[in-house]
This record gives C-alpha cells, sequence and structure tokens, in this order.
C-alpha cells in the first residue's frame, strides 16, 4: 500500500480540519475553561461529530459505524489535535469502541457500537491505576460470587469518565499484579451502586476521573471476551488508542510549529523579522524534519492496524516518537514565540498542557521506547 | 493474475537462476561494491557475471528508458524489482556517480547525441564517473568556483582545480563545473564532460582520518574540452548542478537498510532475559532504532510521493540532512557497542580496523553533498519561507 492518503482518506482530512476550525476552534476550549463547565466539551459539538460519523469511524457499517478504519481515525485525530476541539471522540469513539472491537461478544457489540457510533452513549475505559500506565500492574480485584462479579479496587486517569455512560474497567480475576494472566474487563453502568466517581479536571482544561469500586457487583453478561484472558485483545485494541495518541500529538506539533513559522516572519526586532536570523531558521527546519518523519512513522502504523495483526511495534514506535516530537514542537514554539508564548491570553499555552498529557496517556516515551526495543527482540 | 503479479512471478524466477549465490550475502563495505569503469577488478566471476546479467536488461537503472539501455520499467514494476531482490538479499549490481547523478541530468538535459552516447556505457558500467564541484575556495558556496574555462572555438582550454573529487584516481570521465563568465556568479558556470586521460589532467588522492583516501584534487593544466561535451546551454550549468544535487542528496541520505544496529549489539554482547545487558546503551540503541525506523518510514513515504505525481524539491534537503546525522550517530553507536574492540586500527581480528575506519569516514556524510546547514538553509528558505 502506498504510504500516502488515499482520495478518500484525503476528502476525509479536509472536511474534518474545515469541520473543528468552523465548529470547535480553541477558543471554544478556553471559553469552556473560563465558564468552568462541568461537561468539559459541548454537547452540541459532540452530537454534530457524531453526525458527521466521527464517533463511529473504527466502527463497521452493519453496527452503524462509518469504517474509515484507523486511518480514518488517526485523520480526525490529527484536525482535532489542531484546534485542541474536546469532546469525548477518544474515549468513546477511539478507545472504547477498540476495546469492545477486540474483546466483546457478538451480542454485546451489537448493544454497545451501535450506540457508541451513533453517539448516544459515551464509552470509556478505565486501566490505570497508578500514576504511570501499566495495564498488567492491574489490582482491582473481581471476585467470583455464582454467576455475579463483585468488583473492589481504584481506576485513575479515566478519560472523560466524570460523564460516561459506560465504563470497561480492566479487573485481576486471578494471577498476581504485575502477571498478563487473570485479566478480565468488565462492562460497568454509570450510576452501578458502589462506584464512586470523582471528576478531576486537569491541566489541559479536559477531565478524566478517579473511580472508586466499593464492591460494585456486575452480571456475568458484564464480562467482556473470557475471564482472565483479555490481556491481549486489550492491549491490542489499546496500541490502536495509542497510535490516533499519536495522531493527535502530531496534530498539535504541526499547528505549534506552523503558528511558529508565521511569527518568524511577522515579530520584528534589530528592524528585520527574526525569521531572518539562521539561529531560528535552523531551529525551526529541524523541527519541520522531525515533524515530517513522525509523520511517516504515524501513518505507516496507522496503516498496518488497518491491516489487521500485531501492531506493537509500529505503535510503540509511533507513540514514542509523536511524544517527543510534540515536546520539541510545544517547547520550541514557546521559545520561539518569546515573552508572549508565556501569557495565558495566548493559545500556545492550551497547546502544551495537552501535549503533555497525551504524552503520557497509555505510555510514555519511555514506557514506548522500552516496548519498542522488547518487540524488536532486545 | 494482474499484470504486475505476473512480473512479479517472473522476475522472481529470473533473479532465482541469474543471481549467484555468493552475490547474495551481505556485503561487508565500499571494498565489496561493484564500480565497473575502464580500471575496475572484478573481485570475483560471480561479481562480474551478475553484472553482465542485469545490465542486459537494463535492470542496473531499472527505470531509465530502454532506448538508451535502460530498464523501462515503471515504478510499480521497479519497486517489485527492489523488493525481489532485497528477498533473496542481492547485492546491487552496480553503483555508481553515473547512476546516482550524471545519468538523471543527461536524461533531463543531455541531447538526443549525448544520450546515445553517454547513457549506455553507465547502464553496462563500461564508464566511471567522477563530479568536479567543489573547490578549494568554493565549498558550501558552490557557485564561488572559478576554474576557468576559455573558448577556442570547438573546444574550451581549461585552468583551475577541483577538490574533493570522489575516485577521482579510478574514474574514467568526469562531469565537470566551470567558469565560462567570471562577470557573474550563478549565470557564468557550465556543465561540461570530459575523460580523465585528456592530456592536462591530473589527480592526487586525499588521506583522510580513516586512513583512507576516497577523495582527491583535481588539477586541470590547459586542459581541452571539447564544447560537444557541453551539456545544456553554455552559462546554464548551475540549473543543471542543482538538480543533479538533488538526486545525490536522497541517495546520500538514503543508506539502504544496513544490519540492524541491536543486531549487532546483540552478537556483540548478548542477551539477559531477553534484554541488552547494557540498560542505558540498549536505551541509546531504542532512541536511534526509533528515529532510524521513522526515517525509513519517510523515504518510503518519499517515494509514494513522487511517484503519485508530487515534486519533491526541497524535501531531498531534509532527507540527506536527518539521513546523514542519522547515520553518523548510528556509527558513534557501533563503537560503542564494540568498546575497546573497535579501536584496533590494523589487523585481521578487526578486517583493519573497520569499525574505526567505518566510523571516520560518516563524519563527512553530513559535509558531502552540501552540509547539514546547506541543507537547513535550504529547507528554511524553500520550503518554510523564511526571508533572508
Amino acid at each position: 500500500m502506498a504510504l500516502v492518503l488515499n482520495e478518500e482518506q484525503q476528502l476525509l482530512k479536509e472536511s474534518a480540519e474545515g469541520f473543528f476550525t468552523e465548529k470547535a476552534p480553541v477558543s471554544q476550549l478556553r471559553k469552556l475553561r473560563d465558564d468552568a463547565d462541568e461537561t468539559g466539551f459541548s454537547t452540541e459539538l459532540w452530537t454534530e461529530m457524531s453526525e458527521m460519523g466521527f464517533a463511529g469511524l473504527l466502527i463497521d457499517e452493519d453496527h452503524g459505524g462509518t469504517a474509515f478504519g484507523c486511518v480514518g481515525a488517526g485523520i480526525v485525530a490529527e484536525a482535532l489535535g489542531k484546534t485542541l476541539s474536546a469532546s469525548p471522540y477518544l474515549a468513546s469513539g477511539v478507545v472504547a469502541a477498540s476495546v469492545v472491537k477486540a474483546a466483546a461478544s457478538e451480542a454485546q457489540k451489537n448493544e454497545l457500537l451501535p450506540a457508541i457510533a451513533a453517539g448516544e452513549i459515551i464509552a470509556t475505559l478505565a486501566v490505570d491505576e497508578g500514576s504511570r500506565h501499566a495495564p498488567e500492574g492491574t489490582a482491582l480485584k473481581a471476585e467470583k460470587s455464582g454467576d455475579a462479579y463483585k468488583l473492589s479496587g481504584m481506576k485513575t486517569f479515566v478519560p472523560e469518565g466524570h460523564v460516561a455512560d459506560k465504563i470497561i474497567v480492566l479487573a485481576r480475576t486471578g494471577g498476581e499484579a504485575g502477571s498478563t494472566e487473570g485479566l478480565s474487563l468488565f462492562i460497568v453502568d454509570r450510576g452501578a451502586s458502589g462506584l464512586i466517581v470523582d471528576r478531576t479536571i486537569s491541566v489541559d482544561s479536559r477531565n478524566w476521573a478517579k473511580i472508586t469500586f466499593e464492591g460494585v457487583t456486575v452480571g456475568a453478561n458484564a464480562l467482556l471476551g473470557a475471564e482472565g484472558k483479555s490481556f491481549e485483545a486489550l492491549d491490542s485494541a489499546l496500541d490502536r488508542a495509542r497510535i490516533v495518541v499519536a495522531a493527535e500529538l502530531l496534530g498539535i506539533a504541526q499547528h505549534c510549529f506552523n503558528e511558529t513559522v508565521e511569527y518568524l516572519k511577522e515579530r520584528k526586532q534589530f528592524g528585520v523579522p527574526i525569521g531572518s536570523f539562521q539561529a531560528l531558521q535552523h531551529r525551526a527546519a529541524q523541527l519541520f524534519g522531525e515533524i515530517e518523519v513522525t509523520r511517516s512513522a504515524i501513518l505507516k502504523a496507522l496503516q498496518v492496524a488497518d491491516a489487521g495483526g500485531n501492531v506493537a511495534w509500529f505503535a510503540s514506535l509511533a507513540k514514542a516518537k509523536a511524544s517527543k516530537t510534540a515536546e520539541l514542537a510545544t517547547n520550541e514554539a514557546i521559545q520561539m514565540h518569546g515573552g508572549i508564548g508565556m501569557t495565558d491570553e495566548f493559545d500556545m499555552g492550551f497547546y502544551i498542557k495537552r501535549a503533555r498529557v497525551l504524552q503520557h496517556l497509555y505510555g510514555d516515551f519511555n514506557y514506548h521506547a522500552d516496548r519498542f526495543a522488547r518487540c524488536s527482540g532486545y | 493474475m494482474s499484470d504486475l503479479e505476473a512480473f512479479r512471478t517472473e522476475t522472481r524466477a529470473w533473479l532465482e537462476e541469474n543471481c549467484p549465490q555468493s552475490m547474495r550475502t551481505p556485503m561487508k563495505g565500499e571494498a565489496d561494491f561493484c564500480w565497473g569503469g575502464r580500471k575496475f577488478k572484478f573481485q570475483s566471476e560471480d561479481q562480474k557475471k551478475w553484472l553482465e546479467r542485469m545490465a542486459t536488461r537494463g535492470w542496473t537503472v531499472p527505470t531509465w528508458p530502454k532506448e538508451y539501455g535502460g530498464g523501462g520499467l515503471s515504478k510499480d514494476e521497479a519497486k517489485i524489482l527492489a523488493t525481489e531482490m532485497k528477498r533473496i538479499g542481492a547485492r546491487p549490481p552496480l553503483v555508481s556517480f553515473g547512476i546516482w547523478m550524471l545519468g538523471p541530468a543527461l536524461l533531463k538535459f543531455g541531447t538526443e547525441e549525448q544520450k546515445k552516447e553517454f547513457i549506455p556505457p553507465i547502464v553496462r558500467g563500461e564508464i566511471r564517473w567522477c563530479q568536479g564541484y567543489s573547490e578549494p575556495n568554493a565549498g558550501s558556496d558552490l557557485a564561488a568556483l572559478a576554474t576557468k574555462a576559455v573558448d577556442h572555438g570547438d573546444h574550451y582550454i581549461i585552468n583551475g582545480q577541483k577538490i574533493w573529487t570522489s575516485y577521482a584516481d579510478k574514474a574514467d570521465w568526469i562531469f565537470c563545473l566551470i567558469r565560462t563568465d567570471a562577470t557573474v556568479k550563478h549565470d557564468g558556470i557550465s556543465f561540461v564532460l570530459f575523460d580523465m586521460e585528456t592530456p592536462g589532467v591530473s589527480t592526487k588522492p586525499i588521506k583522510l582520518i580513516s586512513g583512507y583516501s576516497p577523495f582527491c584534487e583535481t588539477f586541470f593544466d590547459d586542459a581541452k574540452v571539447l564544447k560537444k561535451n557541453l551539456i545544456g546551454e553554455e552559462n546554464k550549468g548551475w540549473t543543471i548542478a542543482k538538480y543533479l544535487l538533488t538526486h545525490e542528496r536522497s541517495n546520500i541520505g538514503d543508506m539502504g537498510t544496513p544490519t540492524p544496529l541491536n543486531m549487532l549489539a546483540k552478537d556483540k554482547l548478548g542477551t539477559k532475559d531477553g534484554e541488552l545487558p547494557d540498560t542505558m546503551l540498549r536505551h541509546q540503541i531504542a532512541e536511534h532504532e526509533i528515529d532510524a525506523a521513522c526515517f525509513l518510514f519517510t523515504l518510503e513515504r518519499a517515494k509514494d510521493a513522487a511517484k503519485a505525481g508530487g515534486d519533491q524539491g526541497a524535501f531531498s534537503s531534509l532527507l540527506k540532512g536527518y539521513g546523514t546525522e542519522l547515520n553518523k550517530d548510528r556509527h558513534e553507536l557501533i563503537v560503542k557497542v564494540n568498546g575497546s574492540d573497535a579501536f584496533e586500527w590494523e589487523g585481521q581480528f578487526s578486517n583493519n580496523g573497520e569499525v574505526a575506519r567505518s566510523w571516520l569516514r560518516t563524519k563527512g556524510n553530513s559535509i558531502e553533498g552540501g552540509t547539514t546547514e546547506v541543507q537547513l538553509n535550504i529547507i528554511s528558505k524553500r520550503i518554510l519561507g523564511l526571508p533572508s
């Protein structure tokens, strides 16, 4: 397959970029923050995004989706990375949809996927328990009694957990913390007895939740996939999510870079545009190179993910590189903008904050560089 | 079966039958390259056979037109040929500046007569070319070149000096930039071809820090160059020079797919619980290989974009700059992997200091063909549009 966007994907890119620029520019995120909005995103926007088919890009047409696949999901993520449009796109349309696709039974898919694709429900994945991503470290317990399971423990860093209708939770039905054996996925309804959801306002003006499970009881039909055998499906779904997160980071890096180059052309000091100084030209040109090679790795990873199979190596490559590049791009953007880059009035702060959160989400550079090495056999 | 699939099947069968087994082993370095040319000594019968067989099909230059001896393959077919060659580990049958640099420029700017005269011997590896560009006072500022050409009707008389002429002492012919008008800078340069055996042409190898002498100084002392070997118009050579540099840059950046660094490290250091035992080195190797993989996919993307009709243009400066910096980094890590063994300079154990000499050679990668800083200048101006 050629490592370029095809015509249909190019059209999706243009329509997504146009949509977010018009409907949800970064000023919308600023307003949500300034208004201390409790939802943290515009529900009207999410409805429109769902009508556009963005909530169901990863979902096949039989389940009400638009079947654009991972490349499509990456294109939309990159576009909204440029505008920092807030929505449950990542939590519900990408992560939860991927987990359901990878782990759920046909009956569960029939129930959940069309609702996710239509934006009727917001689903999210609760995986992390500590400040670092480590799915196999899961300690949250699911004890079986009769046909039911009782869940006890806590989860943190759950994107849009404060508004999610369905929480897919990774729990331990066997084995010790640290083992990939004995992990199971359950789907829990918002409002279940014993479920305590604490909204956390994040540095990036978005929201995640700390969720405590105080003996939450669910039936056997809440189990996604076979008991104790969920790690592989989860990791494969997470890999797709990681690549899409990488694409959002790419959008952030690209936007910050574009703004910076424009600023270098406009801003005058010593009577000339600062972009005429070679010290800044070379920094900009180097950043251009890093963004371009990041773009290649992400598109490759998205294509491989669509082709199916094990994408661990590609996902870790994409997430590691995107994290590094976004860190560089946001730091360089602030430095090259000088003092104005430090002000809250200027938008760059929103980008660097969002970038750091996404860099960390589902494994940071170190996590993925280590995993990349293991996947490569060292 | 589609035409392309049929082509793949035929190609696979032909390669299986015609690529000698010894030409399917990895090359250890430049010493294993087949450079061709009048002075070239084949290292083996197999090397000679492999060149002849591939040249007969024009597959030393798969996409060049058939009328000049090329393979006449479409880009899709050429990609299949490359994949099939890689599948069996086939060595390139011929490596040459004629292929990388001069050929594409001749195809674009040469007259029909010039193409018929000069291209087929490149395809067959009969004439080895060198590039007369840099001068002692014209490095990054290449257009400051001063090699003087005086017009004598049907020929020029040339006086001056070139430097960093790769393999000038082994080459048969030179493509050379000369000054035909000293009153203007870029518009006073012409692009000519001549035989290195022309009276008045001499070369002197330059010994590098690697101990090797891949470059020469080249002197012209009243050398006579026929005007029929002028490519393009007089004083319009800079356009050709730039076009050719773009090709050179893509190739310097594209170092092929060398043995992965982690394989070299595992062979040398072994593993413990499946991981390299030196955790800091493992980390450095992973960082490098992440960048290297991203770069390989960028080469793939650039080729696919070019195939889809995009103009690569200044993007080759990114490939050149990024690729050569990566290669330098790779060799720094190879030295670290080998520890004190990397420092043996002579002797069988180290194949005469192969690791150290290769490492030192890479320092030139980011200088030759336009320094990294020149590439960054080109990106700044031509891609980003930053002001002068």
